[in-house]
């Protein structure tokens, strides 16, 4: 190896990437993060300081060994690059482009202390990229282990615990009720940003890996979790469903026709592919003056796919400042170069409808921060007699969503109070061999987080089933509070499943 | 219990039209079969570009694995699906049984309604209230005559039936509520109301019920995307609370449904719903159809020739007229 790199040796600049035009893109869902080239990662990779003790790692959700790969890039092994990431994430294509690196590798590089960090989430995509060009996979030498189990959801977090269980050697089976694999991944987050082509080579990943996955399979009312158990034979079962179910806005007016909520609307436009109508049959009947609530990465992919979509104009409405505002930087920052406007600390009071019943403007009051709430983020406060109305015949509200009904309706599984699986830290729900992550159990948080539990789970499965982890000596002291699942030894759980099997 | 392979998915096993516009369809689907229960629905898409669409299960077969649906040709894809779906032919995707099943409850004494559509979905009602004891009474409303169905299975599971037509060739001349009117007027101690149909029929029998303080339950049929509660387009107001009619419904208490609300809604899509149904039919008409007169003269050879999709055209049951 060469000499030590550091903070002045290395680049300076952060490698640019390519974006497409924002007034050629917004015409289409195109891509508009092009991505690194090849030659672009090389040089990125010089800009890591390969610390020994790499923060970035910590960072990562999914523990990703960032500096391995960063190396492998280096020394222009990119194959090596792959298997690497694909050690720990199966999906470098997909997390590459939604995670949100500023708060997570990339927030703790110590590179970002002086320059910017170096632009982890850019290479990984990279090499996730080449990777489904080239037609790569890491598919490991699997023994089955005659374990079956049931994945619930077809989502971020059900498909980094199906890959974790299928490499560990069971048989898995995916279930998703819509027609298409992929969860959020498919019906929220737009082309745009995450192209189905890329989806789709990661679910072909997963079946390589034996992963089976049957779409159209309502689980809690098609059979219930406990009929997976008792019945179909599934030695262990994680409930990856997400949290789904859309957050009103309670104001008045807020079932006028017009008023949607963003997870229908993207549903509709992606999944459904509304953008393509009438030669696909779901309609979106789009307004000219769009009006979205809220100021999450939902809420962005709302604005720009209405933009896509041809509305003249479309507004952000968020009750907080940009500062507080949840969405990746990123998004934030194509949004405004798409030409959305913000309005920042405004929030709806009413939708006012015309005589049919639609939609034909919002009123509004203007706010101000005061002191810090719960979440840490300054509370906003409504500035009496700030009230103004505005034009517009759309409103789009994506405000947070709660948790889905369905599995508590069917199953006895234990929920928190708002409606969440409960679960203890190793991610065990309430019925011995099911199992719970992502948004179900924390309500609504991101992809990779969602990926975090998956694999968490996976882990305390791999425990229950008492498949030895290759990640984890055996009962190692790393197991920490989850040694004990509701006060029964690990050990003891194994040996509960041996008397039902 | 493996679900099956994705070609012999979802085939229709059985078509049968009740007239031009109203057919049944019976799915094979042995797992739906089994878990199905009276006032579920099933989510359908007919084919990769299709729409899904809400339908009620309006019977079900666990010994022959299937789940029986009731079309009524009204828009773009129930058209389609009334030329394209045939015996042996499959469903691009058939999803559920959704929504939260009917409460069967202690009801000594029951009147189930169902008009024009509604009538197949009120049927597992019916059947059910029957096999828990109860004195059922039916009541079935159609425009005509040459419009019903079912007469049969309904003499079969009801004590009573009252069936109504708007001009009397059948049964009573007048709507369902008038078939409530008189079932109340005779039975003193009716303990439920069940009712299924278009809203302005359900809305119809909850204000015929609501003076006399009979349970009423209706079952909602709004707009849906995925019918799992994650767009909420098809949320109803029941009483000042936002309810979604996938989820949380469909059967919610008739007296306290906001009609109005959910009507009003239902228009949502009114014009792109024009806009697709025109551009099919357009489609439909560019294809020369084949008359009947023509195929009797072919030969056997010319007729082998044909495309099989000009064939199609014959549809006896092609010339819809909307609901």
């Amino acid at each position: 190896m060469a000499k030590k790199k550091t903070i002045r040796t290395i680049p300076q600049e952060r490698t640019p990437v390519q974006e497409l035009d924002p007034v050629e893109r917004v015409k289409n869902f195109a891509e508009v993060n092009c991505g690194y080239r090849i030659e672009d990662a090389v040089n990125e990779a010089e800009r890591c300081l390969l610390c020994p003790d790499p923060a970035c790692v910590k960072g990562c959700p999914v523990s990703i060994d960032i500096p391995g790969f960063i190396m492998k890039i280096s020394a222009k092994d990119f194959r090596g690059a792959y298997d690497v990431i694909t050690d720990t994430n199966l999906l470098p294509a997909i997390c590459g482009r939604v995670c949100p690196q500023e708060n997570q590798c990339e927030g703790v590089c110590p590179v970002g202390e002086t320059l910017e960090p170096v632009a982890i989430g850019r290479m990984e995509r990279c090499i996730g990229d080449l990777a489904i060009a080239e037609g790569w996979s890491n598919i490991p030498y699997i023994e089955p282990n005659g374990f079956k189990v049931g994945i619930v959801g077809s989502g971020p977090a059900g498909m980094a615990c199906a890959a974790d269980m299928a490499k560990a050697g069971c048989d898995v089976t995916v279930y998703e009720a819509f027609h298409q694999a992929g969860g959020v991944l498919k019906y929220g987050i737009p082309d745009f940003r995450l192209p189905n082509p890329v989806i789709d080579a990661e679910i072909g990943n997963l079946t390589k890996l034996g992963v089976k996955f049957e779409c159209n399979t309502l689980v809690g009312r098609l059979f219930t979790i406990e009929q997976m158990i008792n019945e179909m034979g599934f030695h262990a079962v994680f409930i990856g469903t997400g949290a789904g179910y859309p957050t009103m806005m309670g104001v008045p007016g807020d079932s006028l026709n017009g008023v949607l909520s963003a997870n229908e609307l993207l549903t509709r436009c992606n999944l459904m592919r509304a953008k393509e109508f009438p030669n696909f049959d779901t309609p979106l009947q789009l307004g000219n003056r769009v009006a979205v609530i809220g100021a999450g990465n939902t809420a962005m992919d709302a604005t720009r796919v209405c933009i896509r979509l041809g509305a003249e104009k479309v507004y952000c409405v968020y009750r907080r400042s940009k500062t507080e505002c949840p969405a990746r930087a990123e998004e934030v920052h194509h949004a405004e170069q798409e030409g959305v406007e913000f309005h920042w600390l405004t929030a709806p009071v009413e939708v006012l409808g015309d005589a049919n019943n639609n939609v034909r403007g919002m009123r509004c009051i203007r706010m101000e921060l005061g002191e810090p709430d719960d979440s840490g983020r300054r509370r906003p406060v409504p500035v009496a007699g700030s009230e103004f109305e505005f034009e517009t015949d759309m409103v789009v509200f994506a405000i947070g969503t709660n948790a889905n009904p369905i599995m508590g309706q069917t199953s006895k599984l234990k929920l928190n109070k708002w409606g969440y699986i409960d679960t203890d830290a190793s991610l065990a729900a309430s019925i011995a061999g099911v199992f719970a992550g992502g948004d179900i159990v924390t309500g609504a948080a991101t992809v990779i987080e969602a990926m975090g539990a998956g694999r968490t789970a996976a882990r305390s499965m791999k425990a229950y089933l008492g498949i030895r982890d290759t990640d984890l000596p055996y009962l190692s002291e790393g197991w920490g509070s989850a040694g004990k699942l509701f006060g029964i030894d690990l050990r003891e759980r194994n040996f509960a499943r041996i008397r039902i099997a | 219990m493996p679900l099956e392979k994705e070609g012999n998915r979802f085939e229709i096993l059985k078509r049968e039209d009740f007239s031009d516009v109203t057919y049944l369809l019976e799915v094979h689907h042995p797992m739906m079969a089994k878990a199905a229960r009276p006032g579920q629905f099933v989510i359908v898409m007919e084919h990769e570009h299709g729409e899904r669409i809400p339908l009620t299960i309006a019977d079900y077969d666990r010994d022959k694995g299937t789940i029986t649906l009731v079309v009524q040709a009204v828009g773009k894809t129930t058209r389609e699906m009334q030329q394209n779906c045939r015996e042996g032919t499959h469903l691009y995707a058939v999803v559920g049984p959704m929504g939260i099943p009917s409460h069967i409850g202690q009801a000594n004494k029951v009147v189930c309604v169902g008009g024009g559509l509604g009538v197949a979905p009120i049927y597992p009602q019916a059947r059910a209230y029957k096999e828990s004891g109860a004195y059922v009474i039916g009541v079935v409303g159609f425009r005509n005559k040459d419009l019903m169905f079912w007469e049969d299975k309904f003499r079969a599971c009801c004590d009573e039936l009252i069936v109504c037509t708007d001009d009397g060739s059948a049964g009573i001349k007048g709507l369902v509520t008038e078939g409530i009117k008189q079932a109340i007027a005779k039975h003193s101690d009716i303990d439920e109301v069940v009712a299924i149909g278009p809203p302005v029929m359900m809305r119809g029998c909850a204000e015929t019920t609501r003076p006399h303080k009979i349970k009423t339950l209706v079952s909602l049929n709004p707009i849906m995307v995925d019918g799992t509660g994650m767009c909420g387009g098809c949320r109803v107001k029941i009483g000042d609370q936002i309810k979604f009619a996938c989820v949380d419904g469909p059967d919610f208490d008739g007296h306290r449904v906001d009609f109005d609300d959910l009507m009003a809604r239902l228009k949502r899509y009114t014009p792109t719903e024009k806009t697709a149904l025109k551009r099919w039919e357009d489609g439909c008409r560019m294809k020369t159809p084949i008359s009947p007169a023509l195929i009797s003269s072919l030969t056997a050879a010319q007729l082998s020739q044909l495309d099989p999709s000009e064939l199609d055209q014959l549809d006896p049951y092609e010339e819809t007229k909307g609901g």
